[in-house]
């Protein structure tokens, strides 16, 4: 019995198994099939016909780290909803469901006042400096 | 223990037959009817992925007034082997700037994680590969991985347009998890259980209980998720990763050959399992409109037909909303996400409580035509 417990995991496996086959095959037959005629320009990096300047690894715009800041929080602030909407509807069924609710909104309520305090220091605007001097300039 | 396939399969009469042959050794015997079923689905995938790319080039000369591929089988129909073959015999190409180990692994994440949705995509109510307990939950986990694989693959190129590309789609797959998990959670909280058995289970019978008409918020919530699982599989008007008109093609610009057939066939497919998922948590999944007490093989079929008609409306007006809409600009992606969809989301979520709390969990049909 101890071994059919995880037998409902086994597709996952199997799944990403065939998906790495698959690539592996699809690899094997383009090796096998496709032309091999490597050339010092066929192998640069695509820059419009241009010879590339420096490497594309460089410093980037920082507001995509704000992004996946904001994203960290509210990801990690659904995932500890999900097991409360879950026993959500059990609990109304058990006369339990404005307790219930009233927990489940002083939590949303939690994510609202974040959202709103992005929003409010202009962490929600793609291009935060111009809109933040259109406000002061105002 | 979780409903699967092959605990379905267990009530069947030649299923003691097998069991006779593998002397109780029911792992490896679930292994190998798991296996068969799965590369069964794959190989059903894998043609639909292929004549998606087929559907797109169709539908797309269809709005634009064109013939689109009409040379190869009777209406072009099997151009997507045609493009198989010809991906297969190009030459790969590995930039030498490139980081040759993550170039490499980019569209077999993208494959894997695409491929590990469908272990709990409900095709039919005894086809489920397996109904996880977790299902929905797992499923947004693990399709994360695409995410991964996207930015690993405009990381790698080493190239601009493929930085660029890569940026943008990592930086706008996390930011519509949100409305799209906020929309999710909502159906969750509805149903009463995170597995796609519990949720399809609950929605059974007219399409009065399907869950987009069971109240006005997760109404709009399905519209919130739709919108969401579109830019989250990339697709016009949200296809900025890989914006042709500015980034030559984004995070695949490096990639020829197989390697950019694996990344095409992953989007393609990814579109299938986000419309399937729409359809089981908002549409009814492969609910027959009424109630039958035997449980046969056919009924399986009707399903499982159900289940990809709907499936494959949805997918029609993905690709229809390809060539209507422009393509948003990146400052606007941005605020659709965090200033509309995901208020609009959290707003959803709070009035399907307060609705399941006030109406005692009942529809707006059950409300109108009295309750059952």
């Amino acid at each position: 019995m101890t071994s059919t417990h995880f037998d409902g995991l086994m597709p996952i496996v199997i799944f990403m198994g065939l998906a790495v086959a698959l690539f592996v095959g699809g690899h094997f037959a383009s090796v096998l099939l496709a032309p091999k005629k490597p050339s010092d320009l066929k192998s640069t990096a695509y820059e419009c016909g241009e010879e590339p300047v420096g490497t594309a690894w460089s410093m980037f715009n920082v507001r995509f780290y704000v992004v996946g800041l904001i994203f960290i929080i509210f990801d990690v602030e659904s995932v500890l909803m999900f097991p409360v909407a879950t026993i959500f509807r059990e609990l109304n069924d058990m006369g339990q469901g404005g307790y219930a609710l009233i927990i489940f909104l002083s939590f949303i309520s939690v994510l609202i006042e974040g959202i709103a305090y992005c929003w409010k220091k202009g962490d929600l605007d793609w291009v935060k400096s111009y809109q933040v001097s259109m406000k002061n300039n105002k | 223990m979780n409903q699967t396939v092959v605990t379905y399969l267990a009530q069947y009469e030649f299923f003691d037959f097998l069991l006779k042959i593998f002397g109780q050794n029911t792992s490896l015997l679930a292994f190998l009817i798991f296996f068969l079923i799965a590369a069964v689905i794959v190989g059903i995938m894998a043609t639909v992925g292929g004549l998606g790319t087929y559907a797109e080039r169709k539908i797309s000369a269809d709005i634009q007034m064109r013939m689109g591929p009409n040379r190869v089988g009777p209406y072009g129909i099997l151009q997507f082997l045609a493009d198989g073959v010809k991906m297969m015999t190009k030459e790969d190409i590995m930039p030498k700037d490139a980081d040759k180990f993550l170039f490499y692994l980019a569209p077999m994440l993208c494959l894997v994680g695409v491929f590990a949705t469908l272990a709990v995509v409900p095709f039919s109510a005894g086809f489920t590969m397996t109904d996880l307990n977790v299902g929905v939950f797992y499923l947004i986990a693990i399709s994360s991985l695409v995410g991964v694989g996207v930015f690993l693959g405009g990381y790698a190129s080493n190239s601009k347009w493929s930085m660029l590309g890569g940026m943008r789609g990592a930086s706008q797959i996390i930011s519509y998890e949100i409305p799209v998990t906020l929309s999710i959670l909502a159906i969750t909280l509805l149903a009463g259980g995170m597995g796609f058995g519990t949720i399809i289970g609950r929605q059974e019978g007219l399409p009065t209980n399907w869950y987009i008409f069971h109240n006005p918020f997760a109404f709009i919530g399905f519209f919130v998720y739709f919108i969401g699982a579109m830019a989250e599989t990339n697709r016009a008007p949200f296809d900025l990763p890989e914006a042709e008109s500015e980034l030559v093609s984004g995070y695949h610009t490096e990639y020829t050959g197989m390697r950019f057939g694996f990344f095409a066939l992953a989007e393609y497919i990814e579109v299938f399992v986000v419309c399937g998922v729409a359809v089981a948590l908002f549409l009814g999944g492969f609910n027959l409109p009424f109630h039958l007490e035997i449980d046969i093989l056919p009924i399986q079929a009707v399903q499982f037909g159900i289940f990809f008609s709907k499936t494959l409306a949805l997918y029609y007006v993905i690709i229809w909303a390809r060539w209507t809409f422009p393509r948003l600009r990146v400052d606007q992606l941005m605020s659709v996400c965090w200033k509309y969809l995901t208020p609009i989301a959290i707003f959803n979520l709070i009035g399907c409580a307060v609705w399941l709390v006030v109406f005692n969990g009942h529809s707006i049909a059950d409300l109108i035509f009295g309750s059952h």
